[in-house]
């Protein structure tokens, strides 16, 4: 028992208001689904209660959105002064700070990540990526592509479950600034944010079917890459569906990004602050459940500090407060699906057959709703699953290195390349080893850092092109 | 040299692959007037006339070396007007593989050598060009037809996008990458890499300028490519490389494949260990889309075949280069 235990420090949620149903948000408002569509239901992770009722759209749906979106292209948006579109994008920017609070509580109910999280990173970051774009919306011929550099015209965006307004800000914020049109489909499980913004919109008087939200599952998100009123497809989620995006765009003139799967390897040197480093192994692969593509989930620490290492991660890891995402005190929150926490458990279950040692404090875990204590597995080799896979949960590979070539050797054996973590005091070492990193995303000394002047995406089998930055705008852009 | 051995094995093979329609025929069918015109066909010379000319054996050009295909397997190159001009190495699946693994071996090397130093090989290939260019000159005009003065141009335009290139060597850093000012006490720096490994198809019209159009943006960044080179103009693909062998450029930068690009296209599209495909030269549509099909298996970045046919003397922009790099970004705390 600890000196001072903590007492409940919930968030209200009498701050948002969620429907009984929802309809689809084309054309500026919200419809109903025509006849081939159905109807699902998004819960509450962390309760499993039911919080509403939403649309699943169908081919004629996709079809209405799109032909929305290409309207509103070439008789409004296409067309619209850069300046004036930088000042809808600030409005929305506006709208979101004012409505922080309301963002916060309403994506940690549906997503069940904790209110910490999203009260002081998605919603602020989201925020942010609106100011960030509404700034290059009338200095595109500055960006390095060319003096006049068009939009390309009507983009379906498929965006995940693990942070859904802040992938929604990623995708719509530089496809408005640019003059394009967007028809965006948020992940089944968390829908209820996407519907938000669409109110947003209307608030902000953007025009109708700049901004056209279709809910669904995967079905519907095939249907609109597939769909060939489409010009870009933007898609952030997992390798394997991305696979088979970039084989179904094959042969068409659509432009695509993907932003994909990871198995980031988080290096510690002997020489590197334990205390700060274990902050961020932490960081890097406990927030957000470890629901993050860059997640830190492969730690690759020195021999000879391995012992005192793990001991203090630990001691860290005993303090970590799992349970309601709407206490202002937890540090991990609820799986987001019952699907996800058998995925986690199937992939747990296989490190221990395999021959790995798994470790979890005590803790208590709710009776209701999709838990997973935070786990570490020891004595992993790279051959082991859980080294080579991504579980997408709060779940961290340890292995250990003697050499830096050695370190950087199995930091790169992975087919993924999406982001890396080096923890040194030595300068000259980080950027040597920053430099034979094959990652989009190279944190030293530092962890899950993200910003909308900061570009983000991976080499190899982490997809391709860029979010985020200068960099980020030649996805929507014609060349 | 591995790839020698495998030279020698292949000519056991001969007899096998003699059987079919594309059986080499290294046989002396006449003589040439001079080493560096096109073939003639002609009668053998009578005592006293003037000296039989040196061929040369036109052969793959992988990890540095010079092999005949592994399958032991050529084809008859004829000129725009029909004559005949050589037997070429027709590359097999197992050359694509031996070129991928020469290509992977030489990215650590490539790539991390310094933008300057590759601007040097660069301009020095434009340098080994210009001594040769006479040669390139009737081999271009042979492949493609033409005047000498337009074959001419054709060769200068290709001397000179070695240079235009060796000069972005150490620039697009700098145009392409950025300092990011984020919200927060943080270095944060974004700089272009080479992708790695690059199979390039290349255009089967333009045998020299559209080969070295292609090749030469990829490699300026520290990529290593293998080239499928024109089906039918496979001629001056063959003698770039021996500039290449003889321009410091490490072997297995460049490694160069002639053969039927529909054969070894698939090969190389599908190949796990091939970061990006370029797609410039495959003219036939359904084969564009197995092949990107094919490439999305390891999520190859894929340049896809140009809606018109390019207009290979105009300025290239920056476009082929960067379609090639990754960008990564570097994090660090700032403090004290």
């Amino acid at each position: 028992m600890p000196l001072f235990d903590y007492a409940p420090a919930p968030e209200s949620r009498a701050i948002v208001d969620i429907r009984a149903s929802y309809g689809l948000f084309i054309n500026g408002e919200f419809v109903e689904p025509g006849g081939d569509a159905g109807r699902f239901k998004t819960i509450n992770p962390a309760s499993e209660e039911v919080l509403a009722e939403i649309a699943e759209a169908g081919p004629s749906d996709v079809d209405r959105a799109v032909a929305a979106a290409r309207h509103a292209y070439e008789t409004v948006w296409g067309r619209m002064p850069g300046a004036a579109r930088a000042k809808y994008l600030f409005r929305i920017a506006r709208i979101i700070q004012e409505r922080a609070r309301e963002l916060a509580v309403l994506e940690s109910i549906d997503n069940g990540k904790p209110i910490r999280e999203s009260r002081d990173v998605d919603i602020p970051l989201v925020a942010a990526h609106f100011f960030y774009y509404a700034g290059w919306a009338d200095k595109l011929g500055h960006a390095g592509f060319g003096e006049k550099p068009r939009p390309i015209g009507v983009a379906g965006q498929v965006i995940p479950w693990n942070f859904p307004l802040l992938m929604l800000a990623w995708k719509i914020a530089p496809a408005l600034a640019c003059g394009n049109t967007v028809v965006l489909k948020p992940a089944e499980t968390t829908p209820l944010s996407a519907l938000a913004f669409a109110e947003i919109c209307r608030q902000a008087e953007l025009p109708p079917g700049v901004v056209n939200i279709i809910t669904g599952a995967g079905g519907t998100g095939k249907a609109l890459v597939e769909h060939p009123g489409v010009d870009k497809v933007a898609f952030t989620g997992s390798t394997e569906v991305g696979r088979a995006i970039a084989k179904s765009v094959a042969g068409s003139a659509k432009r695509v990004t993907l932003e994909l799967g990871g198995k980031a390897a988080n290096i510690v040197f002997d020489d590197a602050p334990i205390d700060q480093a274990v902050e961020g192994i932490v960081n890097g692969i406990f927030f957000n459940q470890g629901h993050v593509c860059c997640a830190g989930s492969r730690l690759l620490v020195q021999e000879s500090i391995a012992d005192h290492l793990l001991d203090s991660l630990k001691r860290r890891m005993a303090r970590l407060r799992v349970g309601d995402p709407l206490d202002k005190n937890t540090d991990i929150g609820a799986i987001n699906s019952a699907a996800q926490l058998a995925r986690i458990r199937e992939l747990s279950q296989v490190g221990a057959e395999e021959g790995a040692e798994a470790w979890s404090p005590p803790c208590e875990l709710p009776s209701r709703g999709f838990w997973f204590a935070p786990t570490i597995f020891t004595g992993v080799s790279q051959a082991h699953r859980i080294a080579r896979e991504e579980i997408f949960g709060p779940v961290l590979s340890v292995l250990t290195f003697r050499t830096p070539a050695e370190a950087v050797e199995k930091a790169n054996n992975t087919p993924y390349g999406l982001s890396a973590g080096v923890w040194t005091e030595k300068g000259s070492r980080i950027l040597a080893i920053a430099d034979k990193l094959r990652a989009g995303v190279v944190w030293a000394n530092t962890f899950n850092k993200f910003d909308p002047a900061s570009p983000f995406g991976g080499y190899k089998e982490s997809g391709y092109g860029r979010e985020g930055g200068r960099h980020g705008l030649e996805a929507y852009l014609a060349h | 040299m591995p790839t020698e051995k495998k030279a020698s094995t292949a000519k056991k093979a001969t007899g096998r692959a003699a059987s079919k329609s594309v059986a080499a025929k290294n046989v002396a069918a006449g003589s040439a007037p001079e080493a560096d015109a096109p073939r003639q066909v002609t009668t053998a010379p009578a005592a006293g006339a003037p000296r039989l000319a040196v061929r040369k054996t036109y052969k793959l050009y992988l990890g540095g070396a010079f092999p005949r295909s592994e399958s032991g397997r050529s084809y008859v190159v004829n000129s725009a007007d029909g004559r005949f001009l050589a037997n070429a190495a027709m590359a097999s699946r197992k050359d694509v593989r031996d070129a991928v693994r020469a290509a992977r071996a030489a990215v650590a090397g490539w790539a991390g050598a310094t933008a300057y130093n590759r601007g040097q090989i660069l301009y020095r290939v434009a340098e080994m060009m210009e001594g040769r260019r006479d040669q390139f000159v009737a081999e271009v005009r042979a492949a493609e037809g033409g005047s000498a003065a337009h074959a001419g141009a054709v060769v200068d335009a290709a001397i000179d996008r070695w240079i235009w290139y060796a000069g972005w060597t150490d620039k697009i850093a700098s145009v392409y990458g950025n300092a990011n000012p984020v919200a927060g006490p943080f270095f944060n720096l974004s700089s272009p890499e080479p992708t790695g490994v690059v199979g390039i198809v290349a255009p089967p019209e333009s045998s020299l300028l559209g080969l070295v159009s292609v090749v030469s943006p990829a490699i300026a960044t520290g990529n290593t490519v293998v080239v499928l080179a024109s089906d039918d103009r496979p001629l001056p693909s063959v003698t770039l490389a021996e500039v290449l062998a003889t321009s410091d450029l490490p072997g297995g930068v460049v490694n160069i494949l002639t053969g039927r690009v529909a054969e070894t296209a698939p090969h190389l599209a599908a190949h796990m260990d091939v970061n990006a495909i370029d797609l410039t030269g495959v003219t036939d549509p359904e084969l564009a889309t197995a092949l990107e099909v094919a490439a999305a298996e390891n999520l190859k970045r894929v340049i896809r075949p140009p809606a018109a046919a390019p207009d290979w003397s105009a300025e290239p922009g920056v476009g082929r280069m960067t379609a090639l790099l990754e960008t990564k970004t570097v994090w660090h705390p700032k403090g004290v």
